[in-house]
């Protein structure tokens, strides 16, 4: 019966399985907060707050917003390539140090010159190397048969050792032995923010179009398509005659070269330096957005700006209530789980085939 | 080098392996009957702060000066943690027809952050420990008796544990039931195997090993708790697990080789003080990817087996080449 009538209105049949998959996220946070002796209505204030309390916040939210979106953007790309991409995160410290590089090498000996030549520098330099550090995953998988999970656990980790090295040696401030980060770039090398905060309105707009570019891209050319054969079907992509090395390659350098964009962003936005955590962790949290929104580019959208409010709420919660700042990544892990597990639950309640004829046709 | 000191140092080897050694075996049992359990870096994490939480409890509540009670209370919990989620796992795979990768990533993550919330008032605490015990009599025996048997009753236990799963995985029947169901679960189903029930079965008892291994960790090889206190070994273990071409005897050999790279890679640091630590921090991610190139493209193990002496090159042809279980990652239905 409900069924009839939830499926008599596409709005409804869209939005209702999210409804109970939220409130079961609510509880199991509800219950995490409580088994850890806090009070909930203070946590969940304090979250609110710590994302949309004031504008200065709300533009901070902004700001995780984009390295977000782009990264989850370049995602869309390799999962339609049917590839796990785990390395966006060490592609996107790579494009932080490409850019810190341009900043330090270029920005920082020449003040005079204009920061509209420095900053796409900076940004294609980012992207350069994120789309390599991509490139070692694909070449890793294609001509070395190591799945590029592992290739992009090893490769992160070895570009967060490389940014370790980079700040505690060549690019050390002169004044010494902090394990912090780089000297701050001067003003001609930043992204240009909306004061007093370190949002970018530009990276949005840029972060937006790009998502759009892909979307087209994905959607209206023979490229989409054979990146769906690939992530489909090989034996289609064969007979479409796609060389599935290339374009492995090809997806995994594009997503590489969005995540390197990131990384710049992070660096000339949100930081004016490279520092020890410059990812902070969102690229593997863009991974758990575009899964959430299974894959489709709209709810990528939302579902980002969702997380980068939990992001940028959870650092708050931690400041205000004592409450470790995981919280917030356990509320969005519990939620991607949720929606993976029992997003199509009606295969919970349905009944075994018990026809024989099924069974056989199987 | 001498006896005297090159022993103690291979015994070092042999204790530091061991926890590896038991994620190894427990991921290999699970795989080896078709189930991927991704999350091992998580799930290693969690029962890492678990264990040694339950142990520190328990030791307040019971009020007892030995550690042997409490101790036991953590590895059980963390082993029943470990079970769970391999069961939540395979239960998504089997029932729910989810891609295990998926939810095996995302616990990976989920339960690493549920570590580290859940374990934030106890990091930096001393604990109660494993317990040294040499074997009477056997530590006596020269050379065998300081590298086997001068250990804790975990290490003992670990290496009793991978010669079981050896010895049942390929000298049993059930053995070889179970690796039919992850070779061919259509074919042992026609013969009245009921693969899923087995695939429940021994993802748990793979994941019950993965989570010992945590507590293994933070009760006696790295006590104690803190922030991603062991990250990063569950994903070493994984590929171990792959370079040991699913056989646990060779998964335990890999465990040894990584734990003896990087114990010489520790003292070569000391000595050394001048080559960059950056080398050093990046040795066991390139030895991943190496151990994976060698095994992971035919080419490749080509090229690396040419190097070796002639009679050596049959036998090193067949160690390298490893193919996983025909079904891994694949559910089973008879309906789907």
């Amino acid at each position: 019966m409900t069924e009839k009538i939830i499926n008599d209105r596409p709005l409804l049949r869209t939005v209702w399985p999210a409804v109970p998959i939220l409130l079961a996220g609510i509880m199991i946070t509800l219950l995490l907060l409580i088994a850890s002796d806090q009070s909930p209505l203070v946590a969940y204030n304090a979250l609110w707050d710590g994302a949309f309390g004031s504008s200065d916040r709300t533009y901070s939210t902004l700001a995780f917003w984009v390295p977000l979106l782009l990264c989850a953007t370049g995602l869309l790309v390799t999962f339609t390539a049917g590839l796990w991409n785990i390395g966006v995160e060490g592609q996107m410290i790579m494009g932080a140090i490409g850019a810190t590089w341009v900043a330090l090498t270029i920005a920082l000996p020449n003040p005079n010159i204009s920061s509209w030549i420095i900053l796409p520098l900076e940004i294609l330099a980012g992207m350069a190397l994120g789309a390599v550090w991509a490139a070692l995953a694909a070449v890793l998988k294609t001509r070395g048969g190591v799945h590029e999970i592992f290739g992009g656990v090893a490769l992160n980790s070895l570009a967060i050792i490389a940014t370790n090295y980079l700040i505690s040696g060549p690019w050390q401030p002169p004044e010494g032995g902090s394990f912090r980060g780089t000297v701050p770039f001067p003003d001609n090398a930043m992204l240009p923010l909306l004061d007093p905060t370190r949002f970018s309105p530009l990276s949005l707009a840029l972060a937006l179009i790009a998502l759009g570019l892909i979307v087209f891209m994905l959607r209206g050319t023979h490229w989409g398509l054979e990146l769906k054969a690939l992530g489909k079907n090989l034996r289609a992509a064969f007979l479409l005659g796609v060389s599935s090395e290339r374009q492995a390659i090809n997806s995994m350098m594009f997503c590489g070269a969005l995540a390197g964009f990131a990384g710049a962003v992070r660096v000339l936005s949100w930081f004016d330096s490279l520092r020890q955590s410059i990812s902070g962790g969102i690229g593997f949290l863009a991974i758990l957005i575009v899964l959430l929104a299974g894959f489709r580019p709209l709810w990528t959208l939302i579902i980002a700006l969702l997380f980068s409010a939990l992001l940028n709420g959870g650092t708050f919660v931690q400041s205000r209530t004592q409450l470790h700042s995981a919280l917030s990544g356990i509320i969005q892990g519990v939620l991607v789980l949720f929606v993976l597990l029992f997003g199509d639950y009606s295969r919970l309640f349905r009944r075994k085939p018990t026809d024989e004829h099924e069974v056989a046709h199987e | 080098m001498s006896d005297n000191s090159l022993i103690p140092i291979l015994a070092a080897i042999l204790a530091q392996s061991a926890p590896l050694m038991l994620a190894i075996t427990g991921e290999t049992l699970t795989e080896r009957v078709g189930v991927i359990n991704l999350s091992l870096d998580g799930t290693m994490l969690i029962s890492a702060m678990a264990g040694f939480v339950i142990a520190l409890k328990t030791k307040e509540m019971l009020n007892t000066p030995t550690d042997t009670i409490p101790v036991l209370a953590g590895f059980l919990a963390a082993g029943l943690i470990g079970a769970l989620v391999a069961l939540l796992i395979a239960w998504g795979s089997i029932r729910l027809k989810q891609d295990q990768v998926a939810i095996g990533f995302i616990l990976t993550l989920l339960l690493a952050d549920m570590a580290n919330f859940f374990g934030q008032n106890y990091t930096r605490l001393p604990g109660p420990h494993v317990t040294y015990l040499p074997i009477p009599g056997l530590s006596q025996i020269p050379i065998l008796g300081p590298l086997l048997f001068s250990h804790d009753l975990l290490i003992y236990s670990t290496l009793i544990i991978v010669g079981a799963v050896w010895w049942f995985l390929y000298k049993t029947q059930p053995g070889l039931r179970l690796r039919g169901v992850g070779e061919r679960p259509e074919s042992a189903f026609v013969r009245g195997v009921p693969v899923n029930t087995l695939r429940y079965l021994y993802a748990a008892l793979g994941g019950f090993l993965v989570g010992l291994s945590g507590a293994a960790f933070s009760l006696d090889i790295k006590l104690g708790w803190s922030d991603n206190h062991i990250a990063g070994f569950g994903w070493i273990a994984l590929a171990i697990v792959i370079f040991g071409g699913w056989h646990p005897l060779r998964g335990a050999v890999g465990a040894l080789l990584f734990g003896a790279t990087k114990t010489i890679a520790q003292s070569l640091q000391q000595s050394y003080p001048e080559v960059p630590t950056v080398l050093f921090n990046s040795l066991q991610w390139l030895l991943m990817l190496g151990v994976l190139l060698m095994v992971g493209s035919s080419e490749i193990t080509r090229r690396l087996v040419q190097v070796a002496p002639r009679p050596l090159q049959a036998p090193l042809t067949r160690i390298l080449r490893v193919a996983p279980p025909a079904s891994l990652g694949r559910a089973f239905g008879q309906e789907s």
